[in-house]
């Protein structure tokens, strides 16, 4: 149903900067996006919400609601024929609430009706009566004991410790800082959409969602409706972004029950404020962290407490902690730690995964941390860093040894030889738009100063802690052609152009034709945590070589050579001797390969009560600086340059590489200076694009890259994840150079106006 | 919902007075907004924006203004010779939304909304301009300090269109600036236009989202009209922060949830000296 299937790639190899199949029709508007998806005598769904933080449900009364003409179907929690609940980690959240609202915006009832008016009045005639209660809106009164438990399950969702060497240890420079995040949105463009056709009877359903697990989401879907797996199947709509937003189950459950109470299809969409209420969020977080070193700079011992607000249901709260707290120390060698992490139930919104998934929140603090450190020693911050970066063979404070590739000191140096902007302040053509304020002309160049800021990250790569890693790629070849087939979501990330490239290098095919990406094969895990070039790209390479092994041995026993003397070169499978030359496509004519892999990266462990273990796989690093213009007297801002040099183990396609890093650090900068959902009493104050704000072409500043290509050898490909990297530390980066500029303290993101002006 | 479109101003004025709970949509910038947003339900919408009596400007140099047709758009207004014969209307217009709204929104659609933050608004008034409003049965013309009554309140009857604003061309330097978080597309937090007029040595200041609707800056004005040099184009670093002072103690914002009122009140006054500063560049 999505324009990329059975769209055949255009010719290009790994390594190659080809451009992605669906990017035109994306461009021109054409892509067809799950919220564009159709069917005949389709009903519209709509989702009634809790207007309250904080309710016991009293009554529920659908019957107004029921005598609309056009309305086929109501169901509440009363109908959900399996699970009551679901969740990614935990089965905490409810499909429907029933005696309890925990959150602003937790659906109640679900509608089906012949039209999106006819459910809009529809959910005005349903009657809820509620009981209103206070909501705890403070994580502190959730760690202090204070609160009454909103949910059975508690309101701590997890506390972790990490204990690593001497505690008692200190060094003769002490700084701390208490470090505080705002609840940022993933804000994709392709709002929640889902389209569900029942099966005659009742039997199953087909959904076509735009998510980021399609076998994920058929686990929980089956759980909530009663039904064998098998009978959920799920194709991945088009999508229009995910970036977290769609790892949990959003309007899934809701359009498939409607479809098979009513024996029609259903469609569903959220609209642009009800997404704000519909998907979790990143955590705002509160991190104090002290730091201890020797004069001269070196780290001795880090302290931490982190407190991240998870709202009102677990989601992925307990992983997003986890990477918090074993990314303390960020890309330094640090020998003693003591941290405490938890992660709190509120009635806020829920929150979960966003890129960079708790790295985000530790990154900002120990970032700010390395400059007042820096200060206090009286070190240039990049030297400090580097004094500190850590190698191959350090420990983290997990006890978890850095294996393989870790060129931080690269990442730093290299960043820190990019060419600072030439310009001045205005540009060369001194135009008064290029200077904070932009477009509203509030300054001139006399009034604004310069600053740069420099940070550095360490990301984990793929899931951790045990979690059973994989991905699964079939791959088939006929007749010169390769038919891929793979669950894994394209969210915009590439993978459909990655998967081509590594056919055709693999089977030196030019012609790959990729299947609906659907349920119609095993698992290929989330789009997510920087895992699906590793991931899936290993399931492809794995099913490609399995197949280019098979066509060998056929080639051998045709031409009696031996089978492990043959090679690929361009088109042609070749033989050592070079006697034997034939295509790849004449080899394979009359022949048929279809090989299934699944694709494993190697196992991890799980934290002791002391934070100690092998709990991630594998690890990629990143360096910022930026350069910002400030106008202090009204506290604006404009991103001038950020220079990154990551490393990315091999850049498989670097204008994808190049794509992820400008992305991620547009949303870096929003976080940074702009993007932030206002909260107060359990109530958003901005959903809407109107009131939070995204980063436009003017607010992004010109990004000069280095790409830093040291293949690494247990991932497949040599590549690492590089959607998350340019997301952590573009934010530390563009405060740290606003507090350069300013000459105070900034120890909160969004860094507002009044921020600035103090 | 049903659309009427009609073409001469006066079948506008005529469907209008037979439909006055219609909306009318102009560039439908703003009405389009709401009714996606579900906040107004209209059975019926007229479209102005064909109306040729509506697209079009005339200048008169006898009588030294220009009369703009409510439904000129912002991308219009930034062009020449519009944007040499108003400045400051042209700067405020390069300020609103992105590409795609200036194509569309007009300036009668920024005084049918009437928000504070309407960044046509203070141009017109601190220009003193004036609003003409007709009915299928009569006309009539308002300062447009009294058509804008409040927030989101206009003197428009339901009966009525707006038909035009005449704006006096002065000769002397003028412009807006407006304060927003992010570099472009985005709702004022605080602005201001300045307009000098040589002939009487003095000096206008409006400024928006400072309060319930523009607010001109009397106190500041007649302070620049005495201090400053127009013969040498100079004012004081004094005269300066003063006028500043003078600006952000005229405002009277609120608290919301996208600025403090105290930073709306700081950040206009920071616009108002720095707005006189450009005008009277010497010190
Ligand atoms: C993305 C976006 C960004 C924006 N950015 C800005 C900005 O930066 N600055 C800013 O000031 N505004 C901004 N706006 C708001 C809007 O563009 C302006 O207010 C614009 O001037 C509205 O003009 P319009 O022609 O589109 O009005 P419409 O939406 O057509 O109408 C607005 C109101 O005026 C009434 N109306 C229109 N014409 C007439 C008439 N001739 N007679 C009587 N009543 C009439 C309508 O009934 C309606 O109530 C933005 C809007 C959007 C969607």
């Amino acid at each position: 149903m999505s324009a990329l299937v059975g769209e055949r790639t255009r010719a290009g190899r790994l390594g190659d900067s080809i451009t992605r199949p669906d990017g035109t029709a994306k461009v021109q508007g054409s892509f067809q996006f799950s919220s564009d998806l159709n069917a005949e005598n389709c009903l519209w769904g709509a989702t009634l919400r809790s207007p309250h933080p904080s309710a016991r449900i009293v009554s529920i009364d659908l019957s107004a609601a029921y005598r609309i003409s056009g309305v086929e179907a109501i169901v509440t929690a009363a109908d959900v024929p399996g699970q009551a609940t679901y969740g990614l980690i935990s089965q905490d959240q409810p499909v429907f609430a029933s005696d309890v609202v925990r959150y602003v915006g937790e659906p109640i009832a679900a509608v089906a009706a012949d039209h999106p008016e006819t459910c809009r009045r529809a959910l005005e005639a349903i009657v809820v009566v509620y009981e209103v209660m206070a909501p705890l809106t403070d994580p502190e009164r959730v760690l202090d004991g204070s609160h009454p438990p909103i949910h059975p399950d508690g309101n701590l969702i997890r506390h972790q410790r990490v204990l690593c060497g001497d505690a008692n240890a200190t060094g003769p420079i002490v700084v701390e800082g208490t470090y505080e995040i705002g609840m940022q949105d993933q804000a994709f463009l392709g709002l929640e959409a889902a389209l569900a056709l029942p099966d005659p009877g009742a039997a199953g359903v087909e959904l076509y969602v735009a998510t980021q697990w399609l076998h994920e989401d058929q686990k929980q879907i089956a759980a909530c409706l009663g039904l064998a797996p098998a009978a959920i199947r799920l194709t991945l709509g088009g999508v229009g972004g995910a970036f977290g937003a769609r790892e949990d189950i959003s309007l899934q459950v809701h359009t498939c029950l409607l479809a098979l109470r009513t024996g029609r299809p259903v469609r569903m969409h959220y609209s642009r404020e009800e997404s704000f209420l519909g998907h979790v969020h990143r955590h705002p977080a509160r991190i104090w962290m002290r730091h201890h070193a020797t004069a001269d700079g070196l780290l001795v011992k880090v302290e931490a407490r982190m407190v991240f607000d998870g709202g009102a249901y677990a989601s992925t709260s307990s992983a997003v902690l986890i990477n918090a707290v074993t990314h303390t120390q960020g890309p330094y060698r640090c020998p003693n730690a003591v941290v405490d992490g938890y992660a709190v139930r509120t009635n806020n919104l829920p929150c979960g995964a966003m890129r960079g998934f708790g790295v985000v929140q530790a990154c900002f603090a120990h970032e700010g941390q390395m400059d007042r450190l820096a200060a206090a020693c009286g070190i240039d911050p990049v030297d400090l860093r580097l004094r500190n970066a850590m190698v191959i063979g350090d420990k983290l404070i997990t006890g978890q040894v850095i294996e393989n590739v870790a060129p931080v000191e690269r990442c730093i140096r290299e960043t820190a030889a990019l060419p600072l902007p030439d310009e001045p302040v205005g540009g060369h053509d001194r135009n008064t738009m290029r200077l904070p304020g932009g477009a509203g002309r509030t300054a001139d160049a006399g009034h604004i100063r310069r600053g740069i800021g420099f940070a550095v990250s360490i990301k984990n790569l793929m899931y951790s802690e045990g979690f059973d890693d994989y991905s699964t790629a079939r791959c088939r070849l006929a007749d010169g052609v390769v038919t891929l087939k793979f669950a894994t979501s394209e969210v915009g990330q590439g993978f459909v152009t990655i998967a081509g490239q590594i056919a055709r290098s693999v089977l030196g095919v030019d012609e790959v034709v990729l299947g609906t990406i659907d349920t119609g094969v095993g698992s290929a895990g989330s789009t997510s945590a920087s895992r699906q070039t590793w991931m899936s790209g290993g399931a492809v390479n794995a099913a490609c070589l399995k197949v280019r092994g098979l066509l060998f041995d056929a080639v051998a026993a045709l031409y009696h050579v031996d089978a492990n003397s043959l090679s690929i070169e361009g088109s042609d499978i070749v033989g050592a001797s070079g006697a034997l030359r034939v295509s790849v496509l004449e080899a394979s004519t009359g022949l048929e390969f279809d090989e299934t892999v699944e694709y494993r990266h190697k196992p991890t462990e799980d934290l002791d009560d002391n934070g100690q273990g092998d709990c991630h796989t594998a690890f990629a690093f990143v360096a910022h600086r930026a350069v910002v213009d400030v106008d202090p007297e009204l506290g604006l801002v404009k991103v001038i340059q950020i220079a990154t040099a990551q490393d990315v183990g091999r850049a498989l396609n670097p204008l994808s590489v190049l794509g992820q890093i400008e992305g991620g650090i547009a949303q870096g900068l929003g976080l940074a200076v702009m993007e932030e959902i206002i909260m107060s009493e359990g109530r958003v104050r901005n959903p809407s694009f109107t009131d939070y704000l995204l980063p436009t072409f003017l607010d992004m500043p010109s990004v000069v890259v280095s790409l830093i290509e040291e293949p690494d050898p247990i991932a497949p490909l040599g590549a690492k994840g590089v959607g998350e990297p340019p997301t952590i530390s573009s934010t530390p980066a563009i405060v740290a150079a606003i507090r350069d500029a300013i000459g105070r303290p900034l120890d909160r993101v969004p860094v507002r106006p009044i921020d600035i002006i103090g | 919902m049903n659309a009427l479109v009609p073409t001469q101003l006066d079948e506008a004025l005529r469907v209008i007075g037979t439909h006055p709970d219609a909306l009318v949509v102009a560039g439908g910038t703003d009405a389009m907004v709401e009714i996606n947003a579900g906040h107004r339900r209209p059975r019926m919408v007229i479209a102005v924006n064909r109306v040729a009596e509506l697209r079009s400007w005339t200048y008169d140099p006898a009588g030294a203004t220009v009369r703009i047709g409510a439904a000129v758009t912002y991308s219009e207004l930034m062009e020449s010779p519009l944007a040499e014969l108003i400045p400051a209307l042209a700067e405020a217009s390069r300020t609103v939304g992105s590409p795609q709204i200036r194509n569309a929104g007009t300036l009668g659609g920024n005084l049918g909304t009437c928000s504070p933050a309407g960044d046509g608004l203070p141009v017109l008034a601190a220009l003193g301009a004036v609003v003409h409003l007709a009915s299928a049965t009569r006309e009539r013309s308002l300062p447009v300090s009294d058509f804008m009554v409040g927030v989101k309140r206009t003197a428009l009857e339901a009966d009525e269109l707006i038909t035009a604003i005449t704006i006096p061309v002065l000769a002397g330097w003028q412009g807006y600036s407006k304060v927003g978080v992010r570099n472009a597309m985005v709702i004022a937090l605080a602005s201001a236009c300045l307009a000098t007029d040589v002939t009487t040595s003095s000096v206008r200041l409006a400024v928006g989202s400072v309060g319930p609707t523009i607010i001109r800056c009397a106190d500041a004005e007649a302070f620049a009209g005495e201090s400053v040099s127009f013969a040498r184009r100079s004012a004081t670093p004094a005269t300066v922060a003063r006028f500043g002072e003078l600006a952000a103690a005229a405002s009277h914002p609120i608290d919301d949830h996208r600025a403090t009122a105290a930073y709306r009140r700081h950040a206009v006054g920071v616009l108002a000296s720095r707005l006189l500063r450009r005008a009277f560049p010497n010190d």
